[in-house]
Formats: structure tokens, C-alpha cells, sequence
């Protein structure tokens, strides 16, 4: 990367010190007071872990009432909808957002930039415990009264007291809110260590990519988040003391929670994704054994992407009755973003071009992801257009869109990263046949789940349904038993962990070869309990 | 040039749609639009894959559309999947041992971007047509009023006098041979073939979703609100859709029919309605205020 061409990277040399550096504090003091941004991060892959085993068993349970007309697995509309909405918000909030950001943005930005922690190591432990509490609170809402069903887009009035009685909903409100918070302390976090903490001669232009995915993430969420809190805050004051903010009858608007919502929701999406666009990278480059081609424009198309990101978010709205020459501007600013995507693809495969490639685990999911990446963004080209979406909107097409760039994408990018990083961490490598295994059921099952949803869409299959018409019987049958398979490769995936912990091959510092030029490649693996004991200069 | 575009298109999208036709002819059974009502079906078709053949000009407008950013976005799928699999195939490791070095290229950097904005312009410009075409009728014929309802539709003529009835789903049990499950209602939305029927969509309680795919049409029905779009029908036959913003329990069971019949059908359906729905009006009102003074609580 960066780096790779401006020299090598002096690194304090850790051999022999460990013994007296490393001593780490008690179990408690460790992982519950932790401070530091290794446990934390680890503390965060953790809890994404669970949670994903949760949101998947959702979908599992999903699928299979999908795969016959009828209602079978689920009693009424109202408890597939709690299922439904709580699948999407464990899947963004407790899955991918706690792995990438948390777990791997707390692992590598304060390595790469050679900084010895976080800004703010008590804030960084905080951020994580909010988490705890707020999935509690959604995971609960699941099991009081009729659970929270207005979709993870929680619209109003749908949402409101009248429509979703019970503290079921107040909880995942309140969930959201936590969830928020913790998002809102970790963004500052980041921009306060990646402005502030960088190595000497480690200047902007110079960083590694995925900090800088991390730092655009990172204004996104700073400036997001906020605007969720209001809206949901609103939402519970409408539910609990009698204001109007949302309801027609006392002078509010359901539209206007729609735009706040989306104001935050579609930043959100480019949340999920860009640091997975970070990771990505890092890998092709590792496994080209080639520095990223275009890295100005790849690190500059992430802060366009960002910055674009927040002016199109009414392109969800298109059927809420915005007026025709919104619905024009939108529609122009959305496709707008496909330039700088494009540029993301096709620099990540001039990496390629000309290196020297080796297949192994997360290489396989780094290509993986750039070409459903592709997919799932080209049918986010075709929804981008109003006169389309018109049909489209709501549609499974919509669901298979953003299950590519989500599910096959952000997923993808967290295996890769997982794959890339888990011998950094471990210290111990992943068995390589077991990845690959891992790798193809995944990616197997994923396509059989997703791919027909698009035809599903463009016949008519509106979402959020436990039944449907008997025409839409054979595609959801297929989907549902491509999610069979995906879900086996779950299980071959905590298999793949039992065994590096268990019998992974101890690994050096820079397990991968010449292509890996980051600094944390510099450090043991796994790094010592403090990373620097000495500032590393960047030449 | 237009008609040779499609015809291509249309010779391609057939080669595809015969391979899926074999695999859809090994599992399906007969094709469900073969039902006992006359004139065209517009239904889902069990392994369809496109979209529902257009029953009028906003879905015919739709489909232009939809068939060129189709062909843009399969071509760059492709080509991205070509690139990926001779790149991984000619620079594997064993094939070539060293690396380049090489990080830059203006040329080619200028090429993926200005190429992209050539191809959305290319994009762009039907699309805005399209959604301006797609807005609001210049010359309506006709305009009901569509309310969504938990869970069930209510539908107004107000230029026929204002009659007003609901559309409800028929239950399972209770569904007559042809009927199709979980799109059948007991009284369809009628509107006259070939006229330009506005549509204005207000709510009552939560969001709903006005939506039929073989006219082209959706709006959500908000409180608080009143939304146009329109439509128009060129040929007999009924056309079926489904509520598509989630509403609550049975948001998955409010089917969605809309009838299209000759002028003159249309015009002693009127009368009909008109007597038929004088007295349910009179229950209707009532009801109305009950869920007024509901809302205002």
C-alpha cells in the first residue's frame, strides 16, 4: 500500500520484550474494564459472531416459511413481521456494523497509523457495553406482547402507539437509541485518533486504505446517527406523551419521519459497506502482491461515495408522493454514484492485472465480492431510476438488490477480512482447505438464495410477506434451499475457528509475503497486549 | 433504429427465456392465467422471470425502459465477471511469478470514469421521460379515489356520482374454481378500457401501498395526504396486485383487482353500483365516523 513505496517501516524491534511489556491485567479487568483496542475489537468480533447466529437462524426461520405457500412456522402477519424486522436490524446494527467497524476498526486503525490505542480507551469500552443492553432490548421486544412488526424502517404511523401498542416497540426504539450512542462515541473516537494519532511521517496521503474507509465511515456516522436519534425520539414521544410530530390528525406528517429516517438509513448503507471496501484493498493488494493501483483515486472515490451519500436518501421515497421534479433530482443524484463505485471496481481489478495471484481463503472472498458487489450495485443503478422502481419499489427486487451488496457484499468483505486478519489476531493460522469449503457453500448458497428474488421482484412479489400468491411457489422453493446451504456454511465456519484455535499452526509476522506492507505485518501475531512501545516512523 | 434495437433485444431475451422455459416446464404445472374469467390475466406466472407482460402505456413506457438498463447493467455485469476470470486465470501465480509494479494509468483512470457518466447519461434520459410521462395524465378520462384500509381497499368514483364500495379478500376457504388464491377479491375496482383513469390515493390509519405491476402503477396511500398517479388499460381483463407497504398483521392478505371492461359494461356497471352501493353508503358513513373519532382521540 501507501507505505510500501515509501520505504520500510521502522518498527521497534518487540523480541525479548515481550516477556515484561505483555503482562496483561486479570480476566475482569481484561475484558470487561478493557481499555485497550485489541480486547475491545475482539470483544466486538464476539458479539457480532453471536448476534449473526441469531439474525441467521431469523432468516432460517424465514425461508423456511417461504418455501411453501401458506402460513406454517408463523401464528399471524404480525409475528412474521417482528421476525422480519428484527432480522434487518440485528443483521445492520449487531452484525455488520459491531465486525467491521468495532471489530476491525479497533484491531488495525491504531496499528496501522502506528498509534499505541485508541483517542479515548475508556470511551472505546463504553461504546461496546452500550451495545450489550441494546441488543438485549431488541432481542427482548421479540418476546413481549405482539413484538415490534413495522419493518426496520419502523415508519409512522404503522410504528405509533395506535398500530404497535405494548413496550414491545419502545424497546426496539430504545434498542436504537443505545445502539446509536455507542456509533456516535466510536465515530468520534476514530476521527480523534485517525486525525490526531498518526506516526510521524504517517500523513493522510500516505494511510493505508482501510483507515481511510474507516475515517470517511466515521464522518457518515457522526453525522447520521444524530439525525436517527431525533426522529426515533420523536417517534417515542408521539407513542408515550401525546405529541403529534408524525401524526396527520394533530398537524404532524408521516412523510417527514420518512425523510429523516432515510436521511440517516441511506449514509447508513454506504456505512455498512465502505469499510469493507477498505478491506478489500488491503487483500487484492496482499494477494497480487502488488501496491493498490489508483490509491488517491480509491481513497477519494470513498470520500465522493460519502459525501454524495448524503444527498439522495428520498430515492426510497418514490412512491411516498414526492413531487415529479424531486423525484428528478434524486434519480440524478443516486446514479451519480455509480461513477465512483466503478472506479472502486475496476482499480481493485487493475490491482490485480499484472500481480502475481495466489487463490487462498480471503482472496477467494475478496473476488467474490467485487463481482456480486458489481451485481448487487448495477440492479442499484436500475432501482436508482423512478419510472422503474415505480413497479419495483418494495418488490423483491429491492430485497435482492440489497441482500448483493449487504449480504454478498459487507458479509463478504468480513470474511475476507476475518480470513485475512484471524493468524494477526490468533496468532495461529486458519486451516486453508476448510476456508475454501467455506467459501463455496457460502457463496453457492447466497446466489440461490438472492438471484431468484430478482425474478420474484419483477414479477410482482412485494416484501415483507409470511404468504403469497401460488405463481411466486417455485423461485421462493429455491431460494429457501439456498439458504439451507448457506447456513451449513455457518457451521463450516465455526468449524474453521474451532480450528485454528484449537490446532492452527503458529504464524510469524508477516504470514502473507511481500504483499502485505501495512504495519500491523510488522508486529508479532499476535501483536503484544501494547502494540508500540516506541513510536514507528514512516518514511 | 428503435424497432431494430428491440427486435434484437427481443430475439436475446427469447434465447434466455427458452432456457428458463425448459427448466420452468419440468417443475411447473399448467399455466395458472388459464382461469375461467375473460379476457387477459395480469397475475405472477409461476416461474416467471420478467416482468408482467403490459396491460396499458405506463407499463408499456416501463418496460422501453426497463429492457435497455436491463441490457446496460447484464453487459457490465458480464464484462466485469470476463475481466475478473482472465485475470485470475493469466496472472495466477504460477503463470507469473513477478508482479508489475505498476500503480498508475491516467489513460485508463480517466476511461472508468468519464465511460461510466457516458453510459448513465445514456441512461438518464429516457428516465427522466419517462417519469414526467409517468406523473400525472395530461387529459384524464376519469378519476376514482383509492383509500388502503386495514386490510382492505375502498375504493370512490367521484365523477359518477361518489358511490363508494370496499374490496375485500376472499378467504381460502371460500374461493370459487378459478379463483386465484390471495389475489381474489369479491368486488374488483372497474374502470373503462382505453380511458386515462387518474387515480388519487389517500389514507386512514397506516401506510399502504396502491400497487397493480401489469398497469404500472404504485402510490402509498397516506393519512393525512392525497397523492395522483394514473393509468390507463388497452385491453379486457382483470389485473391483479398486492398491498406493498407492510401494514400490519395482514398486510400480506389485501389483494389488489382491477377490472377492465368495455365502455358500455362499464357505463351499466355504474348503474348498477350506484343502486347497489346507495344503501351500504349509509353503513359506510357511520363507520367512517366511528374510526374519525378514533383517530382524534
Amino acid at each position: 500500500m501507501a507505505t510500501a513505496k515509501h520505504g520500510p517501516v521502522r518498527v521497534h524491534d518487540h523480541h525479548g520484550h515481550d516477556a515484561h511489556h505483555d503482562h496483561k491485567p486479570g480476566f475482569v479487568a481484561r475484558w470487561l474494564f478493557s481499555t485497550n483496542h485489541k480486547d475491545i475489537g475482539t470483544l466486538y468480533l464476539l458479539f457480532a459472531g453471536f448476534a449473526s447466529v441469531i439474525g441467521v437462524a431469523l432468516s432460517v426461520l424465514m425461508r423456511m416459511e417461504l418455501q411453501q405457500p401458506g402460513l406454517q412456522f408463523f401464528s399471524d402477519g404480525q409475528m412474521w413481521n417482528a421476525y422480519v424486522s428484527a432480522h434487518g436490524l440485528i443483521m445492520v446494527f449487531f452484525v455488520v456494523m459491531p465486525a467491521l467497524i468495532g471489530g476491525f476498526g479497533n484491531w488495525f486503525v491504531p496499528i496501522m497509523i502506528g498509534a499505541p490505542d485508541m483517542a479515548f480507551p475508556r470511551m472505546n469500552n463504553i461504546s461496546f457495553w452500550l451495545l450489550v443492553p441494546a441488543f438485549l432490548l431488541l432481542g427482548g421486544s421479540l418476546f413481549v406482547g405482539q413484538g415490534a412488526g413495522a419493518g426496520w424502517t419502523i415508519y409512522t404511523p404503522l410504528s405509533d402507539g395506535q398500530y404497535q401498542p405494548g413496550p414491545a416497540m419502545d424497546m426496539a426504539l430504545f434498542a436504537l437509541h443505545l445502539a446509536g450512542a455507542s456509533s456516535i462515541l466510536g465515530a468520534a473516537n476514530f476521527i480523534t485518533t485517525i486525525f490526531n494519532m498518526r506516526a510521524p511521517g504517517m500523513t493522510l496521503h500516505k494511510m493505508p486504505l482501510f483507515v481511510w474507509s474507516m475515517l470517511v465511515t466515521a464522518f457518515l456516522l457522526l453525522l447520521a446517527v444524530p439525525v436517527l436519534a431525533g426522529a426515533i425520539t420523536m417517534l417515542i414521544t408521539d407513542r408515550n406523551f401525546g405529541t403529534a410530530f408524525f401524526r396527520p390528525e394533530g398537524g404532524g406528517d408521516p412523510v417527514l419521519f420518512q425523510h429523516l429516517f432515510w436521511f440517516f438509513g441511506h449514509p447508513e448503507v454506504y456505512i455498512m459497506i465502505l469499510p469493507g471496501f477498505g478491506i478489500i484493498s488491503h487483500v487484492v493488494s496482499t494477494f497480487s502482491r502488488k501496491p493498490v493501483f489508483g490509491y488517491l483515486g480509491m481513497a477519494y472515490a470513498m470520500v465522493a461515495i460519502g459525501v454524495v451519500g448524503f444527498v439522495v436518501w428520498a430515492h426510497h421515497m418514490f412512491t411516498s408522493g414526492i413531487d415529479v421534479d424531486t423525484r428528478a433530482y434524486f434519480m440524478a443524484a443516486t446514479m451519480v454514484i455509480a461513477v465512483p463505485t466503478g472506479i472502486k471496481i475496476f482499480s481493485w481489478i487493475a490491482t490485480m492485472w499484472g500481480g502475481s495471484i495466489s487463490l487462498k481463503t480471503p482472496m477467494l472472498f475478496a473476488i467474490g465480492f467485487i463481482f456480486l458487489f458489481t451485481l448487487g450495485g448495477v440492479t442499484g443503478v436500475k432501482l436508482a431510476n423512478a419510472g422503474v422502481t415505480q413497479i419495483l419499489h418494495n418488490t423483491y427486487y429491492v430485497v435482492a438488490h440489497f441482500h448483493y451488496v449487504l449480504s454478498l457484499g459487507a458479509v463478504f468483505s468480513i470474511f475476507a477480512g476475518i480470513y485475512y486478519w484471524i493468524g494477526k489476531m490468533t496468532g495461529r493460522q486458519y486451516p486453508e482447505f476448510w476456508g475454501q469449503v467455506h467459501f463455496w457453500m457460502l457463496f453457492v448458497g447466497a446466489n440461490i438464495i438472492f438471484f431468484p428474488q430478482h425474478f420474484l421482484g419483477a414479477q410482482g412479489m412485494p416484501r415483507r410477506y409470511p404468504d403469497y400468491p401460488d405463481a411466486f411457489w417455485g423461485w421462493n422453493l429455491i431460494s429457501s434451499l439456498g439458504s439451507y446451504l448457506a447456513a451449513a456454511s455457518m457451521l463450516v465456519f465455526f468449524y474453521v475457528i474451532w480450528r485454528t484455535f484449537a490446532a492452527g499452526e503458529k504464524v510469524a509476522e508477516n504470514y502473507w509475503g511481500e504483499g502485505a506492507t501495512t504495519l500491523e505485518w510488522q508486529v508479532s501475531s499476535p501483536p503484544p497486549f501494547h502494540t508500540f512501545d516506541e513510536l514507528p516512523r514512516v518514511r | 433504429m428503435q424497432g431494430v434495437i428491440e427486435r434484437w433485444f427481443g430475439k436475446a431475451s427469447g434465447l434466455a427465456a427458452a432456457a428458463l422455459l425448459v427448466l420452468a416446464c419440468v417443475f411447473s404445472e399448467p399455466a395458472l392465467a388459464q382461469t375461467a374469467q375473460s379476457g387477459a390475466v395480469g397475475a405472477p406466472t409461476p416461474w416467471g422471470v420478467d416482468l408482467q407482460p403490459a396491460a396499458g402505456p405506463v407499463k408499456e413506457a416501463i418496460h422501453d425502459f426497463n429492457t435497455l438498463v436491463l441490457w446496460i447493467i447484464a453487459i457490465i455485469t458480464l464484462f466485469v465477471l470476463v475481466l475478473l476470470a482472465y485475470v485470475v486465470w493469466r496472472f495466477r501465480e504460477t503463470a507469473n511469478p513477478t508482479p508489475s509494479r505498476t500503480s498508475h494509468n491516467t489513460t485508463l483512470e480517466i476511461a472508468w470514469t468519464v465511460v461510466p457518466v457516458l453510459i448513465l447519461l445514456i441512461i438518464a434520459i429516457p428516465s427522466f421521460r419517462l417519469i414526467y410521462y409517468q406523473d400525472a395524465p395530461r387529459e384524464a378520462d376519469m378519476t376514482i379515489s383509492v383509500q388502503g384500509r386495514q386490510w382492505y381497499w375502498n375504493y370512490t368514483y367521484p365523477d359518477h356520482g361518489g358511490f363508494q364500495f370496499d374490496s375485500r379478500p376472499i378467504p381460502d376457504d371460500e374461493l370459487q374454481p378459478g379463483q386465484m388464491r390471495n389475489l381474489a377479491v369479491d368486488e374488483p375496482l372497474v374502470v373503462p378500457v382505453g380511458s386515462n383513469v387518474r387515480v388519487l390515493t389517500t389514507g386512514q390509519d397506516v401506510i399502504h401501498s396502491f400497487f397493480v405491476p401489469a398497469l404500472g402503477v404504485q402510490k402509498y396511500t397516506i393519512p393525512g395526504r392525497t397523492l395522483e398517479t394514473w393509468f390507463r388499460v388497452d385491453r379486457e381483463g382483470t389485473f391483479y396486485g398486492q398491498c406493498n407497504q407492510i401494514c400490519g398483521t395482514n398486510h400480506w392478505f389485501m389483494p389488489i383487482a382491477v377490472k377492465a371492461v368495455a365502455e358500455a359494461e362499464f357505463r351499466s356497471w355504474v348503474e348498477e353500483a350506484k343502486q347497489k352501493y346507495a344503501q351500504a353508503d349509509d353503513g359506510a358513513a357511520a363507520r367512517q365516523v366511528q374510526v374519525a373519532g378514533a383517530a382524534a382521540r
